[in-house]
């Protein structure tokens, strides 16, 4: 079994794959660097991740694939899922070495799973359009905690942006402990150093802005004259509304 | 904004949540420097009310004070209930706050009609006019249009709604003298070719001129009451598909009849709103707008009504079992289509793979075909063969009813799953 170890980063594995075509090894598994070694590897390679070399292989694969199949392998990059990275290498590799593009061949397994996977990616990445909430903070900033299982924050930064371009806001991972503020200008990437008070998926009443709260209320009060009781479906409502998102949902708090 | 509004808000909402036609979709639209919001083509559901519909827009009416008695509404005049009229600028600023929070995709309004249809439909428009022009708000606008309003009114709101629509509410003219006598299908249809026209118009000022004026750009909707009047699925959806025939028509939404009137014996009495009937009717309608159904392939004089057990496409292929077993390797895509257990998603993913390899059972049901149902209808080379003739069309809807429906779950699948494959 041959195993590379790489720094767990997508240059890390383009520059991963850059290396086995320059070697002629492919690996049979991906491993972090500091991951244990399995008992039944033959041979070990260590990549160093470069920018240029991945750059290199992205070049290529722009080349050969649409820009619909290139976001979904960032897609499945970002899904954060045990074995993608591997996925991808399959794809990568597949594609790389078929003259035509593979990229509708669904049939083929590494095809269908790539697909799938980004799909699960994207769905997820709506959810965060649709299910983000903001609460005005007393300075005037937009804040909203989200924890998704898949990291897909930064596919939603370009529809808040145009979105809500006269205000300011901040959209934070409290799951990954990184978020991105919006200052009316740019999007920069950010830590909070007190993210630990948003966990409960509220902003603390003292941060509120004045109408904060009075907005929070006349929200929830809409939420609920909305239902129809005659029609009521607890569990059409959760599957539409996965519980898990609840948390960070003015109206379901 | 203050407490006070609290409780006209929740007034203004419980008499707005019946009608079902809001959608956010249809238009897109980017921000304008300085403006709040944008609009996206597919629409976003931003919530969903526990009874499992889609909250995509605050969906509110200025005032549910009316002069009209229409039996099937709550908001009728001889109804003793809690009356409530927002302020124009109570309204906006409570739209511009909710979006800016990302509770929502813009603004569904309508209203009970006060004084006439004109005076009405003149402080809607201006509560979006000033939405649009003083608060630049570039999210959805959805207006209902007051029936009986002027065309220069209809005119008007379609320069800054996205979508106007007016309501049929029942199918049949008789039937809607028996239950709104004040109202009749003029009043409906007359405002619906003000839109149509002004839509054309402006796509052919469009045309000579980038910059003039969009009107009603996600076209307009409409919606009918199901189950309060004795009209049959083949005359609903035979209005549908003429209204469909119209190129502004976007949507035609279904409103199981809920009993909000219970004591006016003009309608009848129902335990529960027809939900399966609802639901079987929303499927109809997606068979004509993505299936490439005819309406008379859906229902006709023998089948005037839809199958509650099962849905009209399965409903479809077993009345015409001579279509199968259909050969997913070398049919067109409008016949994969009409397999049961096939869905739009999964029939281009056949079309698009098959230029590869044979596709295989084990591949379908990769690509997510239902082969439960599937099975009976198509060949695919290694399938061992079992096709509906073999079966026969009674036993495979026998087989495909059963078990399907365990007792306990029943209520849950009633409603507005629209995924049928
Ligand atoms: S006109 Fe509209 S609001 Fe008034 S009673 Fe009839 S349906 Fe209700």
């Amino acid at each position: 079994m041959i195993v590379f170890r790489y720094d767990k980063t997508y240059e890390g594995l383009l520059t991963a794959i850059f290396d086995a075509y320059f070697r002629k090894t492919f690996p049979d598994k991906l491993l972090g660097t500091d991951d244990i070694e399995p008992m039944f590897a033959e041979e070990s390679f260590t990549v160093i991740t470069q920018s240029d070399k991945a750059a290199r292989v992205w070049k290529s694969l722009e080349k050969k694939l649409s820009a619909n199949a290139c976001n979904m392998l960032t897609y499945v990059w970002l899904s954060e899922e045990d074995g993608s990275d591997e996925l991808l290498f399959q794809y990568i590799r597949k594609t790389v070495d078929s003259k035509r593009t593979i990229e509708t061949n669904f049939a083929d397994e590494v095809v269908l799973k790539v697909h799938k996977l980004a799909m699960k990616v994207s769905k997820e990445r709506l959810r965060m359009i649709q299910f983000v909430r903001f609460q005005k903070a007393a300075d005037d900033v937009f804040f909203a905690p989200v924890s998704p299982d898949h990291n897909c924050l930064p596919l939603v930064i370009d529809h808040f942006k145009d979105r809500f371009a006269d205000q300011k806001w901040i959209l934070y991972d409290t799951k990954r402990d990184y978020g991105f503020y919006y200052d009316l200008k740019t999007v920069t990437e950010m830590t909070l150093e007190t993210s630990a008070r948003f966990s409960e998926g509220k902003l603390d009443e003292a941060l509120m802005a004045e109408d904060e709260k009075l907005f929070q209320q006349l929200w929830k009060t809409y939420f609920k004259s909305m239902a129809i009781k005659e029609r009521i479906n607890p569990k059409l409502h959760r599957q539409l509304m996965p519980k898990r998102y609840w948390k960070y949902m003015t109206e379901k708090q | 904004m203050n407490e006070a509004i609290l409780e006209k808000l929740k007034v203004l909402a419980e008499s707005a949540k019946y009608d079902v036609s809001c959608a956010s979709s249809g238009t897109t639209r980017k921000n304008i420097p300085g403006g709040i919001g944008n609009a996206q083509g597919w629409g976003i559901c931003h919530s969903f009310t526990e009874d499992g519909r889609c909250v995509s827009l605050l969906k509110i009416m200025l005032t549910n004070n009316c002069i009209y008695d229409c039996a099937y509404c709550i908001n009728r005049r001889s109804n003793d209930l809690q009356r409530a009229t927002f302020s124009v600028s109570e309204l906006v600023e409570l739209t511009i706050e909710f979006y800016r929070r990302n509770y929502i995709e813009g603004l569904f309004l309508s209203s009970g009609v006060v004084r006439n249809p004109d005076y009405t439909m003149e402080r809607l428009v201006r509560a979006i006019k000033d939405l649009r022009t003083v608060h630049r708000f570039n999210g959805y606008i959805h207006m209902k249009s007051i029936p009986g309003a002027s065309e220069q009114l209809v005119h008007e709101a379609g320069l800054y709604a996205d979508r106007l629509s007016v309501n049929i509410e029942i199918p049949t003219e008789q039937n809607l003298k028996l239950l709104a006598p004040e109202k009749d299908h003029a009043s409906v249809y007359k405002p619906m070719s003000f839109i149509q026209q002004g839509m054309l118009e402006s796509k052919e000022d469009r045309r000579k001129f980038r910059s003039a004026p969009r009107f009603a750009p996600a076209g307009q909707s409409t919606q009918m009451i199901v189950g309060a009047t004795s009209e049959n699925d083949k005359q609903i959806l035979q209005t549908s598909a003429a209204l469909y025939q119209r190129p502004s028509m976007k949507r035609v939404y279904y409103s199981g009849f809920i009993p909000v009137n219970s004591y006016d014996n003009r309608l009848p009495a129902l335990k529960q709103p027809p939900l399966v009937r609802e639901n079987r009717l929303y499927q109809a309608d997606w068979l004509m707008r993505f299936y490439e159904f005819k309406v008379d392939e859906i229902v006709d004089d023998r089948y005037p009504d839809l199958d509650l057990e099962i849905d009209p496409k399965l409903s479809w292929a077993l009345r015409h079992p001579e279509v199968f077993p259909v050969d997913v390797n070398k049919a067109d895509y409008s016949l994969i289509l009409r397999i049961p257990g096939i869905g739009v998603k999964s029939a281009k993913l056949i079309v698009m793979s098959r230029r590869y390899t044979k596709i295989t059972g084990s591949a379908l049901k990769k690509m997510g075909v239902v082969m439960k149902k599937a099975q009976y209808f198509i060949t695919c080379n290694e399938l061992p063969v079992h096709t509906v003739h073999e079966a026969s069309p009674e036993y495979v809807r026998k087989v495909l009813t059963e078990k399907k429906f365990p007792k306990s779950k029943q209520t849950d699948q009633q409603q507005l799953s629209l995924i049928f494959e």
